[in-house]
């Protein structure tokens, strides 16, 4: 029998410590498969948050380090002045970038470091119980906002594609989301060109995904899928920020 | 040209039930087992191997890894 698909080698066989239907797993294995198939899994550092993917370096098949809440771009940046032949990524939540982590994402960025981040956007913390995060949407419910979030109390969510593109330092910046098949198709490529620019030494680079979590929505994850398209989608349109310079 | 024949094997203990692989398969192939694994959760399970057309949506939706897809030669 000739494979079509087969769980990457990326990922260590430990089974992951999400929740039934949660996309952390997906979004993990496209990153681990782009390296996979970019022949970088050996000279590849990553740099694990805080949130629910804490033990991401159990599951990713590649040279790991641990960061405190939200300085996971503070750590990359290191590694990557140390390491300059290394391939270095960060991967975080929402809660981790965009709330306490927001002042080193920002420097990071603006200071255009060569390592790549991905962002995980499930607009609520999912580990410490579904409290509201910086990107809630107004309306929705968590256990911090019980009648859902007001734009008097809480203010807007923070769009980060939005906010980085801003900054001169990011080469390539683009949200996805992992909502379908087809979308996920869609993120795949967007990972690999992130890592492809990465390499061309050009900068920074960023990539959103939009994710579920079901456990949190209180929906099941069929049903949070629709949710993402419905009311994520059109706060947090997909598409690409910064296009890398062509040279 | 006959007609490609596609194998979807389903990792039984890396399943937890969470049904996107049955949500997402356009043929309806997939269901859920009513045996739990060792975990507790009822694992997905094909009802026709034959019917399959090897579009890949059920293992790219799968969060776990469980699902891998082989071509009959």
């Amino acid at each position: 029998m000739k494979p079509v698909f087969q769980y990457t080698k990326g990922m260590t066989e430990v089974s992951t410590s999400y929740c039934p239907g949660c996309t952390h797993g997906v979004a993990h294995r496209l990153i681990m498969e782009t390296l996979d198939e970019m022949g970088l899994l050996g000279k590849t550092i990553g740099v694990a948050p805080i949130g629910c993917s804490v033990v991401a370096h159990q599951f990713m098949n590649v040279d790991m380090c641990e960061s405190a809440h939200g300085r996971a771009p503070a750590v990359a940046s290191g590694i990557r002045r140390v390491h300059p032949d290394k391939v270095v990524f960060t991967y975080q939540g929402d809660g981790d970038l965009a709330s306490i982590g927001m002042g080193e994402i920002m420097h990071a960025a603006a200071r255009g470091e060569k390592f790549s981040t991905f962002f995980i956007n499930n607009c609520i913390y999912g580990m410490t119980g579904g409290q509201m995060a910086p990107t809630t949407l107004i309306g929705q419910r968590s256990t911090t906002c019980v009648d859902g979030r007001t734009r008097e109390q809480a203010g807007m969510p923070l769009k980060m594609c939005e906010i980085l593109s801003t900054l001169d330092g990011p080469a390539y910046i683009e949200r996805v989301a992992l909502c379908d098949p087809a979308n996920i198709r869609k993120a795949k490529k967007a990972v690999r060109k992130a890592f492809e620019t990465l390499l061309s030494g050009k900068g920074f680079t960023f990539v959103e995904f939009l994710s579920i979590c079901p456990t949190n929505w209180g929906l099941t994850p069929p049903k949070a899928m629709e949710w993402l398209k419905e009311n994520m989608m059109p706060y947090y349109p997909l598409g690409v920020y910064r296009e890398p310079e062509v040279q | 040209m006959p007609k490609k024949q596609f194998r979807v094997v389903f990792k039984r203990e890396r399943c937890k039930g969470c049904e996107l692989c049955k949500a997402f398969c356009p043929k309806k192939l997939i269901e859920m087992d009513t045996q739990v694994n060792a975990k507790g959760y009822c694992p997905a399970r094909m009802t026709d191997q034959t019917q399959c057309i090897g579009c890949q949506s059920c293992a790219l939706v799968c969060p776990d890894g469980a699902i891998e897809i082989y071509e009959e030669e």
